[in-house]
């Protein structure tokens, strides 16, 4: 079994061990709409916007091929792009950051 | 023809038919620490008991050359047989034979046998070991599975179901144990998974290894999919063969009781929960001490272990058991534990065996994870399948019962039939410090001391409320007992409750939160 620990339940603590999974929780962080991420592993099959654009809420920003499915990456709000980390043809893991805004 | 040559020619026929993917398949098949399909088989059940029926059965398939090819018993072995004495319905997926893929023939020899578990009314085992679908028989393989899945699914709560994954189980073929009942996988054999490695490799650039992403350890410990892990085919079959002995033929009966036994000498149920109920400890020593033999048998040991489940025997009756574990997360709640005491519930429910719950936690995990993970939602579960249980219900509370925890662990409010509490149980809306922090708020903030003052009023609220007594005066809990006093207690219970009678509305089925 894991580790031992102390768990905070209603202010009391308990000893206590944790499972791997618990181990291993992502501490939450709330989205930030300035990032754009890659939601699916892929490969970019066209960028639409270069930095220093303005972009509309809505506008296609780039292209990312997975699954055998064309996937149009949009705007998430109106925004000017700080910077575009991907050309067309890059593969893209899961989460890895695609474009910037101001 | 004379009788005695048609005799030698039939068993020269069985011969062949037998001989599987011919000895260099089943030579590799054993260097990787397998057993052949049939010796599996015959591993698992009552020595001379194992008859095989549809040995002769081939694929009618023309396509992609098949028509030349000829696969003895179409890659997969059906038969009956018993295990310590249960009959009991059973394949095995013979990988040898053309990878043990599964073609329509092969599929129909498995629901062949799949009815008549059913018609029985015993139960079924499925040993798996196959590449997938037969690509070459196109969409009547996947009518084969299809035709498995919907069997499972008929038969669920009808005759106890067992999955055995002793080699591949990939793609569509692994919801067929996953609509089993018990799943078992064995270290390196076992691997499961809906996209293999290559497939996520060149799909999604992801490398993982088969062990990786679906390895026995993996489906024991990470996912939840098995219930019972072991290092190698023999251990896996003696564990079959154990479980067996612990439930039902079928859901009209119950299962066959054992000569009774007393706890093993040692496990003494007054020592093993510290006073302060922060502290942990090892709540299977509970049920060992309790129960017969010390003998627990548990399930899904590896998976969410801040809850125990497993069967054990109170004076020779098959029991269930359901325990918080204060040893892992405190033994809370939360989205695993929900998913994995629910199903067990509604097993021993269906198939009639009474149900003990011992519980210590303080409530539910906290945690952006776990609310968004869905924790409502699968909290629902435990809390659904304990109200529609009609199963004897006994529950002994140990030590801390808290809140929601209290209500979800089978109390008397979901309809729990005996309830008893230890000396030592707090049974209140939450622990004493967070309570008096809530209640006395205003008054700690102003007080010239806070902290002597919150401690006093901590202490207040522990000695007028964390206690069984008050939740004993409105008849929440049936008895206070000594901890030495709870075999007695249990065994009574249930042995008073073999009649048990409850009825619910007629409805065609309830909608529980899956």
């Amino acid at each position: 079994m894991g580790e031992r620990r102390t768990l905070i339940i209603d202010d009391t603590a308990y000893e206590t061990r944790v499972t791997r999974k618990f181990a291993r929780r992502q501490p939450y962080a709330p989205k930030d709409l300035r990032r754009v991420a890659a939601f699916i592993p892929g490969v970019i099959r066209a960028v639409h916007v270069a930095s220093g654009d303005r972009v509309r809420k809505g506008q296609g920003l780039l292209v990312l091929e997975a699954m055998k499915m064309q996937n149009d990456v949009a705007a998430p709000e109106e925004a000017v792009v700080k910077a575009v980390h991907v050309s067309p043809g890059d593969t893209v893991s899961k989460g890895q950051l695609l474009l910037e805004f101001e | 023809m004379s009788l005695l040559k048609r005799i030698f020619e039939h068993f020269l026929k069985r011969d062949q038919a037998t001989a599987g993917g011919g000895p260099k398949a089943i030579e590799k098949q054993v260097a990787q620490g397998k057993l052949p399909a049939r010796e599996r088989i015959t591993a698992i059940l009552d020595p001379g008991t194992f008859h095989e029926y549809d040995l002769f059965v081939e694929h009618k398939c023309q396509d992609f050359g098949m028509d030349k090819k000829s696969l003895p018993g179409d890659g997969v072995v059906t038969g009956t047989g018993k295990i310590l004495g249960h009959p009991v319905c059973i394949y095995a997926q013979d990988f040898t034979v053309a990878g043990g893929s599964l073609g329509l023939a092969h599929a129909r020899k498995i629901t062949k046998i799949m009815d008549h578990a059913v018609k029985l009314g015993i139960p079924l085992i499925g040993i798996n070991d196959s590449g997938g679908a037969r690509i070459q028989e196109g969409v009547n393989s996947l009518a084969g599975y299809g035709e498995i899945f919907y069997r499972n699914t008929l038969a669920s709560g009808v005759i106890p179901q067992i999955s055995i994954i002793l080699g591949p189980c990939a793609g569509g073929a692994v919801y067929s144990p996953a609509l089993t009942d018990f799943v078992f996988v064995v270290d390196r054999i076992s691997k499961m998974f809906i996209t293999g490695p290559e497939v996520i490799k060149t799909v999604l650039g992801e490398e993982v290894t088969m062990e990786e992403l679906g390895g026995a350890r993996v489906q024991a410990e990470i996912s939840g999919n098995a219930h019972f892990y072991s290092e190698s085919e023999l251990e896996c079959f003696e564990q079959v063969k154990k479980l067996v002995t612990f439930i039902p033929w079928n859901n009209k009966k119950t299962a066959d009781p054992f000569p009774a036994r007393f706890p093993k000498a040692g496990a003494d149920v007054m020592t093993i929960i510290p006073a302060e109920p922060t502290k942990p400890y090892d709540v299977r020593d509970v049920i060992r001490a309790v129960c017969d033999d010390s003998d627990f048998f548990e399930i899904q040991a590896l998976w969410a272990s801040n809850i125990v489940v497993g069967f054990a025997r109170l004076e020779g009756q098959s029991i269930g058991v359901v325990a918080n574990q204060p040893k892992v997360l405190a033994g809370v709640l939360d989205v695993d534990s929900s998913d994995k005491a629910a199903r067990f519930i509604r097993f021993c429910d269906a198939f009639n065996i009474p149900l003990v719950t011992f519980v210590d936690l303080p409530g539910y995990l906290p945690g952006v994870d776990q609310e968004h993970a869905g924790v409502i939602r699968h909290g629902a579960k435990i809390l659904y399948a304990y109200s529609e249980a009609t199963v004897p219900k006994i529950t002994v509370i140990l030590r801390k019962a808290y809140g929601g925890g209290y209500i979800a662990m089978c109390s008397r409010h979901l309809g729990a039939d005996f309830v008893f509490a230890w000396p030592t149980a707090e049974i209140a809306v939450m622990g004493p410090e967070g309570a008096a922090n809530i209640i006395f708020k205003a008054e700690i903030a102003a007080a010239k001391d806070p902290d002597a003052f919150r401690k006093q009023k901590v202490a207040e609220y522990t000695e007028k409320f964390a206690s069984p007594y008050i939740a004993a005066a409105n008849g929440h809990v049936d008895a206070v007992i000594s901890p030495n006093e709870t075999r007695d207690f249990l065994v009574h219970a249930i042995e008073i409750s073999q009649q048990k009678t409850e009825t619910r509305p007629p409805r065609k089925h309830g909608i529980p939160p899956f």
